[in-house]
């Protein structure tokens, strides 16, 4: 039975934009019997700076998260982007005398998987499902079957895989308004992908993808839904 | 002003930070896989990937068997056949359409260049990749096996190998022997206009293997 | 903020361009995957680490290997040719032309040769160079850039060639593929025989054995590199390769890499002229080792490995940028992940500042590379060169202060909660927790415009997480 204490950073977009997101993940962490703490103190993690190509200020917002966050036996995100700035790019943005020691930092299905050694959650949700496989947490934190492993033992959720579930959804961080229509031709591309599966809902593990996914859904005015898994996850 | 190589050599030694007459470093070893297959295994191997892309592949039992078949294959056409003594044996030079015997460059382009076929024998064959392997030699040229729109090779048997790594673990100098070695795997063919795919845009577009049995 | 070339925005707002390059890569995409899978070959991840090691060893002994190629060559009765730029590759090229009386050069496809502008160079002295591969003599004739790498005419349709012939060659008008390929090589057919010099490429230098090794699938290379009595070969020094024993391993991965092939039709091995007892073969080779600005990217040790590139096209295939913006958008020859990131290296960052940014960092480029070059490691590296020398130059100016004002506010908990709340507060709330389509003038800032352009903006939720979180706890 899993057990322990367990920090979340939630990511800046998820606190401003999305917190039911944080929520849904704080509940289902509870559920299975972790006791979730929420560090006040944070902000983000330093990645629009550090992809932008400003190291010095990404490197000054990294030393906050990492001042937060110090001590903490499992920090938990619901983000595979922000996972990997942490987990593979501060290292990059220190010397090698400088370096911090590695933050026990964790995708929230990979924790769930690989740590709290879980795949049915308990939950129930209605619906034919597609997931969109997010790119950092597909290439550099190599999440590709736990997610799916997760929704199949949802109650009542069917998955039906998309095409070119692997292809990017033209996000990128400051690429969407860098290069605003590469960004949405590559987002449109995606979409038409979802709507080959006819399902209602589209699931990622990012905010970010699900955001620029969403934008898109509005503007065309389509009938889909985007959730993160952690709102899946949490449905009862 | 120094000369392009010093001046190219002195750079590269700068950028990497070595001296010049400095020994390479530590190589990685090579890699090379290679399997054991029996004769029988190489020769359905061989066939199964030459017919994939499109050549046609015989077995004949022996040397003998060569000629009635490659008249028929040639249907009339006009040929030049390399000076492959293998390809003597098997009676190449009989048929009245096939010319051969060249040793003057032009004389065998000119031939090559209106000839209907090209026969050729091989110095190996790929069973894994259903490749042919010529080395440029004075029995066999370049231009045989590239000029005319068909190409037919015949095959002993035994000179069927199973790859590219085997034939290098045997050969690992290829360039001590010849100027050229060439490794022909399927016809001719592009698919560049509108990703169609079309056959014979300058090499062969027809190619034939006839493999003789005996003897391997 | 770094604006997209005019090219670019063409290019997606054209339809029929946009299926063509989404189908052919898609294709290439679809070949690669199939021949790659574990049930053929398990082995490949291994043959990847193994290619980036042997890579990686050549480049940091190239000259040793530099050497090595050149006393082989030349012990094989061939001569080699260092040239610093596409100057003395032409003054080569033209003197050798002239001494012998050459006035025809067959050529095969050649990125290198495309890089420095060769048969623009050549044919102002009279000599006449003719593409020989299919796609590359079409671009020939109509005056175009490669597309990409391994499908240089992927742009084009059947009609556009049917035109390009009848206006160049004055044949009729011709649309069926397969005739439009025999036109093509009945007039080649007759450069190739006629040809004093023939000029390829390579795909890999051999070390060991003085040799040139060519991969294609027409038969162009084998017929420029054996008809005419001269051959030249043409590629960068990073080329090199330390043994023929390599080759199987190369080998394996560049077909795949490229369009799914266990082998390409031919490939060729040379080195050297004609051996004094062969009947065919040049009576001259000749093979010309090219820098033009190599030797920079050999000198950063931290993008070296760009250098390590086999020129498989895998990574223009996989890339969702590349596939909407097409080959033509990129500034330089090169183009897709490959072409951004040693464009800046060769150019200089500040020639094209926008390049490395126009990346969604993705990585399917990393993943299938062959020789495991990490090109979003290194787009991010460019990425912070380019602010740098912004900041160096005094332009960095609104971006640089607005970054600042991120990384002042990410350090101050309370305030970032305070600007969050004031946004939500006072930002715009449509009714029905729809999403935002318009902002007003004070709001619209170039970021927003952009992003509004082609999606709606969340609005901010009434509250945010930590607010909940509190509530939460009571």
């Amino acid at each position: 039975m899993p057990s322990g204490r367990v920090s979340i950073f939630v990511t800046c977009i998820v606190d401003q934009l999305f917190p039911q997101v944080g929520l849904a993940m704080a509940s289902v962490l509870e559920r299975l019997g972790y006791r979730v703490d929420f560090p006040e103190a944070q902000t983000c993690c330093g990645q629009p700076a550090f992809n932008s190509g400003y190291r010095d200020e990404a490197r000054a917002v990294a030393l906050h998260f990492l001042k937060v966050f110090r001590d903490c036996e499992y920090i938990v995100v619901p983000s595979g982007s922000c996972t990997s700035m942490i987990a593979h790019h501060y290292a990059e943005l220190f010397s090698e005398q400088a370096k911090p020691p590695a933050l026990p930092v964790w995708e929230f299905s990979r924790f769930l998987t690989e740590v709290a050694g879980v795949e049915d959650v308990g939950a129930r949700f209605d619906g034919v499902v597609t997931y969109h496989d997010s790119c950092h947490a597909l290439r550099e934190l190599h999440v590709k079957d736990g997610p799916r492993r997760l929704l199949a033992q949802v109650k009542g959720l069917t998955l039906r895989e998309m095409d070119a579930a692997e292809e990017c959804c033209g996000f990128g961080g400051t690429f969407s308004v860098k290069f605003p229509e590469v960004s949405g031709a590559m987002a449109r591309t995606k979409i038409d992908s979802i709507q080959r599966t006819e399902a209602g809902t589209v699931v990622s593990i990012d905010s970010s993808c699900l955001m620029q996914l969403q934008g898109v859904i509005s503007r065309a005015g389509l009938p889909i839904r985007t959730m993160h898994l952690a709102e899946v996850l949490a449905s009862r | 002003m120094s000369d392009a190589r010093t001046d190219i050599l002195g750079r590269v030694r700068a950028a990497l930070g070595r001296k010049a007459a400095q020994p390479a470093s530590e190589s990685p070893g090579v890699y090379l896989s290679t399997r054991n297959l029996s004769v029988t295994e190489r020769i359905e191997l061989f066939v199964r990937n030459f017919e994939k892309l499109n050549g046609q592949a015989r077995c004949l039992a022996a040397r003998a068997d060569v000629g009635p078949v490659l008249r028929e294959l040639l249907d009339g056409r006009t040929a030049v056949a390399s000076n492959s003594p293998y390809l003597r044996e098997c009676g190449i030079t009989e048929i009245g359409s096939v010319q051969t015997g060249f040793t003057v460059r032009e004389e065998l382009k000119a031939a090559c260049a209106s000839a209907g076929a090209g026969i050729t024998s091989c110095d190996y064959a790929l069973a894994e990749t259903g490749t042919l392997v010529m080395l440029s030699s004075p029995q066999e040229a370049r231009l045989v096996s590239l000029l005319p729109p068909m190409h037919v090779a015949v095959i002993p048997a035994s000179s069927i190998i199973g790859n590219l790594d085997e034939l290098l673990t045997n050969v690992p100098l290829p360039a001590e022997q010849s100027s050229s070695m060439v490794l022909i795997t399927g016809p001719s063919r592009t698919a560049d206009i509108e990703q169609i795919l079309v056959r014979g845009v300058h090499g062969p577009g027809q190619i034939h293997a006839l493999i003789v049995e005996e003897g391997a | 903020m770094t604006s997209a070339p005019i090219k670019i925005k063409e290019t997606i707002a054209d339809p029929r361009l946009q299926q063509a390059i989404y189908t052919a890569t898609g294709r290439l995409m679809s070949h690669r995957a199939q021949a790659i899978q574990p049930a053929l070959m398990p082995e490949y991840q291994e043959l990847r680490t193994r290619a980036h090691e042997i890579k990686r060893h050549t480049i940091e002994n190239l000259d040793y290997y530099l050497e090595l190629l050149e006393s082989k060559v030349t012990a094989h009765g061939g001569k080699v040719i260092f040239c610093r730029d596409a100057a003395e590759v032409a003054d080569f090229v033209l003197g050798l032309a002239k001494e012998r009386g050459a006035k025809l050069i067959v050529k095969s496809k050649s990125m290198t040769t495309e890089e420095i502008g060769l048969n623009e160079r050549v044919e102002r002295h009279q000599l006449e160079a003719v593409e020989t591969d299919l796609g590359e003599y079409i671009l020939q004739l109509a005056h175009q850039r490669p597309y990409h790498i391994v499908a240089p005419a992927l742009h084009m349709t059947r009609y556009e060639v049917a035109d390009i012939f009848t206006e160049k060659l004055g044949v009729k008008n011709e649309v069926v593929i397969e005739n439009q390929t025999k036109i093509a090589r009945s007039v080649l057919r007759e450069k190739f025989l006629a040809a004093d010099i023939g000029i390829t490429g390579a795909n890999f230098l051999v070390a060991d054995s003085g040799a040139v090794l060519v991969v294609e699938n027409e038969g162009n290379a084998r017929l420029s590199s054996s008809a005419p009595k001269i051959h030249i070969a043409i590629a960068g020094i990073e080329k090199l390769i330390p043994r023929a024993q390599d080759l199987p391993l190369f080998l394996k991965l560049l077909g795949r890499s490229a369009t799914g092939q266990a082998m390409t039709v031919y490939t060729s091995f040379l080195s050297g002229p004609r051996r004094s007892d062969e009947i065919d073969g040049p009576d001259e080779f000749y093979v010309v080792l090219l820098d033009n600005g190599r030797t920079k990217l050999l000198a950063n040790a931290d993008k070296r490995e760009s250098l390590y590139c086999i020129r498989c096209g895998a990574c223009l295939n996989h890339c969702p940028v590349y596939r909407k913006i097409g080959g033509h958008s990129y500034p330089w020859i090169y183009s897709g992940p490959i072409g951004k990131i040693i464009t800046p290296q060769f150019h200089g960052v500040m020639q094209d500042p926008w390049l490395p940014f126009a990346s969604s960092l993705c990585g399917a480029c990393a993943e299938v590379c062959p020789v495991k070059i990490d090109i979003p490691k290194l787009l991010l590296q460019l990425r912070s060169e380019v602010v740098e020398a912004k900041t160096r130059g005094g332009t960095a100016g609104e971006e640089r202060r607005g970054f600042r004002l991120f990384a002042w506010l990410m350090q101050r908990p309370k305030l970032f909660q305070f600007a969050g709340r004031m946004a939500a507060r006072f930002g715009p709330r449509p009714a029905g927790g729809k999403w935002i389509s318009k902002v007003p003038g004070l709001f619209n800032i170039e970021p927003v415009r952009n992003w509004l352009s082609q999606r709606d903006l969340p609005p901010p939720a009434p509250k945010s997480f930590h607010q909940l979180w509190k509530e939460r706890k009571k």
